[in-house]
């Protein structure tokens, strides 16, 4: 499937990067405009109120965990070992299903204690922030999904490690932000 | 090996030559709707208290024209060309995602189809027709477009035809990206490059960089005006200046997305037809980059009316002269090319000369806005109408003519008529100046722009009416351009090769192209490929018929099937039906994974 280039560098992978700087900037105007708007509700609940640390701490764990995972499938996969390689890409996605339901009970929980996306400020920041980071996890636990299905079809082998790795590097992508949000809306109040 | 013809094979076409030609006539019928609507606006101002249209239709044509001239004519003009021109400038096949430049495509047509709808199904909203078009100027500023102050289906249409608009060209940059730095034929260095592919590298980079801030910005008023947020509500402790300062870290960007692909073009047709190389090539390119990186740090020259402090304005008053710093290089190098050249006046060359001599008039009043004290006198005025048009239309447009007429010949294999493209280059070139020029008189006699009528006291009622004769002066040379090109399908002579004497690897192939773009890859050793100097003798063009079979990868229809889920999800909020929304994610996602897994070989 590699073709020759100019670069030597694979045309996805060259793509994928320009797309990772490119979602640099959309993650970076979201979390500007948090900072911009932090400390300007005029009507609470405010950040101390709602934020559950520990909570967040252990998804935040779990994102880093799936982040190991997704190497080992990578390895996994290139050695040509699909056995592990099926078991490391589906252990990704369930841990990235495990971040995402405690998004849902993270939301579910703010929305009881009286924050909604229209609630202040920080509800809109925060709401917007965090969640368009989730659809980026959603989008990869699709994905990985998708290539844990190929390779339970027998699709899947070390010929589309490229597949892999890229498939690896949106994943590390979306868990890189989810470090930088975690420092800037949950540790830094 | 043979091209497939017919309306499947224009409807699934991945060939890059192709979608340039879509995307040309696409941009073309684009360009003459946002010209009607500028007639109606210079009808509608020709004399004081005009009574053509009323202030709400005013409030949605300046919008209307100013959006679509944007991102329906003038960025998928410059598409069109790096489409076409791109992959044979660097000697490559194809570009390196063929469908995903397909639906880059479909995207952008859907897109500009969704945004000119809006003209037309008022009905659908309990409004008559010509009263749901966007009505918030091209640039939208918070609180206006919340929903207290425009609470109508306008500014809907806008958020959501811009937000589609924006996944194109995101899709096109990175795709050009990968084309022009990984799809080069051999011994095709970076610095080897034609200008006109440089500038289209960097006009990618700035898409790829400025769209997700817009992205962020509309989407922000999307949710503030469908969900209840707000991000630009005074009221709840926000700041609508957080609206400017997004729309224009993408906004000014998006000024030099406009004019590189013109600059580039320019600095290919001029070499050309004096037949010299571009003087300072290096510079050419080195300054095409710094206007790039510098275009980031210029934006809040479009807010010193806000009052953002002195300190930030000295700043962004001395980035500003700066930037027309590469910029004023540029044009040195232009001149200097034509300088001892053996030129040919052709009607490209009067464009790229036309260009110059605009540009540099819309350069300098740009550097006079750079002044906070003189740009507050001139903001809202009808000073900046004229700057803008200087730079967007004495710049790009021009610059994209010298384009059409220099490539007319490669992409359709007729040449067009020179006679008729000098009729049409004088025709604009007085029009525009009797158009735009007044209007920096208007402006400094105190004319507000966006405003649908004035008082005959204001004594700007002779100036306006110049200008309106010049608007039309410039459809009547318009008018000439479609003549001539509906002449050359059956007038036009037959283009060889290399009608002009190009130096670059398009001109090696036939015209138009084979399907194959090129029997066999070239292999460059220098930069001027075509051309002999002192050097190097003009290498030898790629045989007529191929001396081995060449794949062709065949068309698909899932790029355009994702791209219709785009405008399907639009009109889940816009009609308020969930189950629209079910329907676009489904075609969106039925589409990506169909394109996924067909098989498709580059």
């Amino acid at each position: 499937m590699t073709a020759h280039t100019s670069m030597g560098l694979d045309n996805r992978k060259m793509a994928f990067w320009a797309f990772i700087g490119s979602e640099c900037l959309l993650f970076g105007s979201l979390i500007s405009t948090y900072l911009v708007y932090k400390g300007k509700s005029i009507v609470g609940p405010y950040p101390p109120e709602i934020l559950n640390i520990p909570f967040t701490s252990v998804s935040t764990f779990d994102l880093l965990m799936s982040s190991l995972m997704m190497v080992l499938a990578l390895a996994a996969v290139q050695r040509g070992d699909m056995k592990w390689g099926k078991i490391w890409l589906f252990s990704t996605a369930l841990l990235g299903l495990v971040f995402l339901g405690g998004q849902v009970i993270e939301f579910t929980d703010f929305v009881h204690k009286g924050l909604t996306i229209g609630t202040n400020l920080f509800g809109c920041t925060f709401f917007v922030l965090t969640g368009t980071h989730g659809a980026h996890v959603t989008v990869g636990v699709l994905w990985l999904l998708t290539l844990w299905v190929r390779a339970l079809q027998g699709k899947l082998g070390p010929a589309n490690a490229m597949t892999v790795e890229i498939t690896g590097l949106y994943w590390h992508f979306v868990d890189v932000v989810w470090i930088v949000i975690f420092t800037v809306v949950y540790l830094i109040q | 090996m043979s091209e497939a013809r017919g309306l499947t094979s224009w409807l699934t076409t991945t060939d890059h030559k192709r979608i340039g030609l879509l995307y040309f006539w696409t941009a073309l019928a684009f360009f003459l709707i946002g010209g009607i609507e500028a007639l109606f606006i210079r009808v509608q101002l020709a004399q004081p208290n005009g009574q053509v249209v009323s202030a709400e239709t005013y409030n949605q044509l300046f919008t209307m024209h100013g959006t679509t001239m944007i991102f329906l004519a003038l960025m998928p003009l410059g598409a069109s060309f790096f489409n076409y021109m791109v992959p044979l400038q660097i000697g490559a096949r194809d570009v390196a995602f063929p469908r995903l430049n397909a639906f880059s495509y479909w995207v952008f047509l859907f897109g500009g189809l969704l945004l000119n709808a809006s003209w037309f199904v008022g009905p659908l909203f309990h409004a008559g027709m010509l009263n749901v078009a966007p009505d918030g100027g091209w640039f939208g500023y918070a609180n206006l477009t919340e929903r207290q102050y425009s609470p109508g289906p306008n500014i809907d249409f806008w958020v959501l035809g811009l937000q589609i608009l924006g996944i194109s060209s995101l899709a096109a940059g990175f795709n050009f990206i990968v084309t022009i730095l990984n799809m080069r034929a051999p011994g095709m260095k970076m610095m080897r490059l034609p200008a006109f592919t440089w500038m289209t590298l960097v006009t990618q980079f700035l898409i790829i960089t400025a769209f997700p801030v817009i992205t962020v910005g509309l989407a922000f008023l999307m949710f503030d005006r469908f969900f209840g947020t707000h991000f630009y509500v005074r009221e709840a402790g926000a700041t609508p200046i957080l609206w400017q300062h997004l729309f224009w870290l993408f906004g000014h960007p998006e000024v030099y997305i406009l004019i590189l692909p013109a600059m580039g073009v320019v600095s290919d047709v001029l070499p050309t037809f004096s037949r010299k190389p571009l003087f300072g090539y290096p510079v050419v390119v080195y300054s095409g980059i710094l206007i790039g990186l510098m275009s980031w740090g210029v934006w809040s020259h479009h807010m010193f009316a806000v009052g953002l402090g002195p300190i930030a304005d000295s700043v962004f008053a001395a980035t500003t002269m700066l930037i027309a710093v590469p910029t004023g290089v540029k044009i040195f190098n232009w001149i200097a090319t034509l300088w001892g050249g053996d030129i040919r006046g052709t009607t490209a060359l009067h464009f790229a000369v036309g260009f110059i001599a605009m540009f540099i008039i819309g350069g300098l009043s740009g550097v006079t806005h750079a002044s906070p004290p003189a740009d507050l006198q001139q903001t809202d005025t009808y000073y900046v109408v004229a700057h803008i048009h200087y730079v967007f239309f004495g710049g790009t447009i021009f610059g994209l003519f010298a384009g059409v007429y220099y490539w007319w010949p490669k992409m359709t294999g007729r040449l067009l008529d020179e006679t008729l493209g000098k009729v049409h280059f004088w025709l604009q070139f007085i029009g525009m100046n009797l158009a735009f020029f007044p209007m920096h008189l208007i402006g400094l006699l105190g004319m507000p722009r966006r405003v649908y009528t004035y008082a005959p006291e204001l004594g700007v009622g002779t100036l306006n009416l110049v200008s309106t004769i010049g608007a039309f002066l410039i459809a009547l040379s318009i008018l000439i351009f479609l003549v001539n090109l509906w002449r050359s399908r059956t007038h036009g002579q037959p283009a060889p090769n290399d009608p002009w004497g190009g130096a670059t690897l398009e001109w090696s192939v036939s015209s138009p192209p084979p399907v194959y773009n090129f029997s066999v890859i070239p292999t460059v050793t220098n930069r001027l490929p075509r051309w002999s100097t002192e050097r190097h003798g003009p290498m030898r063009d790629p045989p007529a018929v191929p001396p081995e079979p060449i794949h062709v990868p065949g068309g698909s229809w899932w790029p355009m099937v994702a791209a219709l889920g785009l405008p399907v999800l639009a009109l889940a909020p816009l009609t308020q039906t969930l189950w629209v929304a079910f329907v676009g994610a489904a075609l969106l996602i039925a589409g990506v994974y169909a394109w996924a897994f067909q098989p498709f070989e580059v």
